[in-house]
């Protein structure tokens, strides 16, 4: 694990991630392509979901919901009304804004804890409404989307659609990037670790946080859209609760707020199912026990953000010495 | 009217069970300030131990109904408590001051426990033995069968059971002083680690009890039967004010009647919409529940 403190182990990684990036449907089958972007897909919604969690520090548990929003907008305008892709992407922004809003403003207020209940009941809500609604197609969901066109040519290749997400990952990358050394972003990270700190220093906390909710959503929203033409069929079942967790799982597993982290995470995530395809059976049951140790273990992740390893170095100096102060206390009242 | 009487008793029933969880939840929640996430999946455990009792007994030719119930209802319990008290102390308590990581790691043990009773048990539903075929009364176009009456009234001893440990002994006053405040609890001499412990294993055996009761109710259990119901559960005990023993079993009540009715007058299809629904307006409009008191925001 130390390994991935190295410097040159870094840059090494990064040039064999943009390697494998660029060569990957260029040399790899249809299948390789196809598990190559859904770990795409991963990327962006880690990539937004960090902005909740390990930018703002706000515990979301029904994160699908916004990713199922912005599939069902751009599968129901392609299907029903027949809209081009390109169009169906700001509607499907603002839905997935509008619905952060009307679930963020009222509970952004509330204990921290509180948040991850609601927004798990929001994630249920969604995909209930999706499986019962007619106009959402019931349990069996949206098909035939049409495929993105640009200009007149239509993206309907593995590679074509594999280069169509790379994309939008890294307009997600330069996004998340720049809103984490923006005025928000430093906001942000006041917040998450002295809120009444933050609030002296002339920020307004709840705002602040609605908008790490609604951008957060927007990406979900974008991947949703992006996943809707890639698999021109959604069903409820792609929005469980599972799938919050696995997102959530990618971005702790990958390190809070830290980008590269996302990225291998969203690979891990991704491939390693696919190559325990035999061990299916007790894949969650090891999904679980894997979380639990990875907090105990290690719960900073695989390649942990830089600010947040300065952070936890002063939170654990202070810990041990509050620590040590007990422990003094305890002995002086045995004896 | 007769579908508001008859969804007042259905309701009263599920109730029963809401509240046996939604005390495991408050009373954790109260004393550690944690969403025991797995606690929903603590329930399910309790069903099939039960089922692995009832098994067991056939087995050995003990078939009076009421005995092996019984039998079923102790061994479940006690085993269930114990797993209560391994979750707490492997999951929770290396990561009591870590707030984010211990709500993950609460997951994960929900998530291994459902995904466990998958692998041991059986990935589809499991009958269980029907036993109490009383059919009760009927009151005008009302049925309610021996087996609701039990349920309730069963439920209702419990409830009383468990508010007069934590009123009227002595581990129950050191809970409740843990829950006002854990350090100066500390420096009374109070065992901190052995009375959230036992917290767990009270909580756990709750939740076991509703679960083989919930087997013989719906005659059918499934390793994922505890998710829905722990989210309903906790929607319960934040519904009658979180960390409040009277509110937890208000909320369960209140939460299986209104569910109760939407189904009846509404559609079925769309009860658990209305649960959430009621979780999210309570939240936002009165986080503290109908009970609760106003509590200090802790960092």
């Amino acid at each position: 694990m130390n390994a991935l403190g190295n410097r040159w182990v870094r840059g090494a990684l990064v040039v064999a991630v943009i390697v494998v990036a660029l060569g990957l449907p260029i040399v790899g089958t249809p299948y390789l392509i196809d598990v190559g972007t859904l770990v795409l897909v991963y990327i962006m919604l880690g990539l937004g979901l960090n902005v909740v969690v390990g930018y703002a520090g706000l515990l979301d548990l029904g994160y699908a919901a916004f990713f199922a929003i912005g599939a069902y907008t751009t599968g129901i305008l392609m299907d029903d009304a027949h809209l081009a892709f390109w169009w169906t992407l700001p509607v499907a922004a603002c839905f997935t804004a509008l619905s952060g809003v009307v679930i963020g403003t009222p509970t952004l207020r509330l204990r921290s804890d509180y948040l991850a209940i609601v927004t798990l009941g929001f994630g249920e809500i969604v995909r209930i409404a999706a499986t019962n609604l007619t106009f959402t197609g019931g349990p069996e969901g949206l098909y035939g989307i049409a495929h993105p066109t640009i200009g007149g040519f239509v993206l309907r290749s593995p590679q074509a659609l594999y280069f169509l997400g790379l994309a939008f990952v890294l307009v997600v990358l330069a996004g998340s990037y720049n809103l984490a050394r923006s005025r928000l972003g430093r906001a942000w990270l006041a917040i998450r670790e002295d809120e009444a700190a933050a609030q002296a220093a002339g920020i307004y906390p709840v705002h602040s946080k609605l908008m790490a909710y609604v951008l957060g959503a927007v990406f979900a929203g974008a991947a949703g859209s992006f996943f809707a033409v890639k698999l021109t069929a959604i069903n409820p079942s792609s929005f469980t609760f599972i799938q919050s967790v696995t997102i959530l799982m990618v971005i702790i597993l990958g390190g809070m707020g830290s980008l590269p982290g996302v990225i291998l995470a969203a690979a891990v995530i991704v491939v390693l199912p696919e190559v325990l395809r035999a061990f299916d059976q007790v894949r969650m049951f090891a999904f679980g026990i894997g979380l639990i140790i990875l907090m105990l273990v290690r719960p900073q992740g695989l390649w942990p953000s830089r600010i947040g390893q300065i952070e936890r170095r002063a939170v654990a100096v202070s810990e041990a010495s509050a620590a040590a102060g007990v422990a003094a206390d305890a002995a002086a009242t045995t004896e | 009217m007769t579908v508001a009487l008859q969804q007042l008793v259905n309701g009263l029933t599920v109730g029963s069970f809401y509240a046996l969880i939604a005390l495991g939840y408050t009373m954790v929640y109260g004393i550690i300030r944690l969403i025991n996430f797995a606690h929903g999946d603590i329930y399910a455990v309790g069903a099939f131990l039960g089922l692995s009792t009832y098994g067991l007994l056939r087995l050995l030719h003990v078939d009076n109904p009421i005995l092996t119930t019984l039998l079923g209802l102790v061994v479940s319990m006690g085993c269930t408590g114990l797993l209560g008290m391994l979750v707490y102390r492997v999951a929770y308590r290396p990561l009591l001051h870590a707030r984010l990581s211990i709500l993950i790691s609460a997951i994960g043990a929900s998530l291994t426990l459902e995904y466990g009773l998958f692998l041991i048990y059986s990935p589809s539903f499991l009958v269980y033995p029907h036993l109490f075929d009383t059919p009760g009364m009927s009151l005008g176009d009302i049925s309610v069968s021996g087996l609701q009456i039990i349920i309730f009234v069963s439920g209702l001893v419990l409830m009383a059971a468990l508010y007069l440990i934590v009123h009227r002994t002595k581990i129950g006053m050191a809970m409740r002083a843990l829950a006002i405040n854990q350090d100066a609890a500390r420096l009374m001499g109070i065992d901190v680690n052995r009375v959230v412990a036992l917290t767990f294993f009270l909580g756990s055996t709750l939740a076991a009890f509703a679960g083989v009761l919930t087997g013989l109710y719906y005659s059918q259990i499934s390793f994922l039967m505890g998710f829905l119901i722990g989210l309903k559960a906790f929607t319960a005990a934040v519904l009658g004010g979180i960390g409040n023993i009277p509110g937890a079993v208000v909320g369960g009540f209140l939460l299986g009647v209104l569910e109760g009715l939407a189904a009846g007058y509404f559609s079925s299809r769309w009860k658990d919409v209305v649960a959430f629904g009621i979780l999210i307006v309570i939240l936002v409009v009165r986080p503290r529940g109908l009970l609760g008191e106003r509590v200090v925001e802790r960092m």
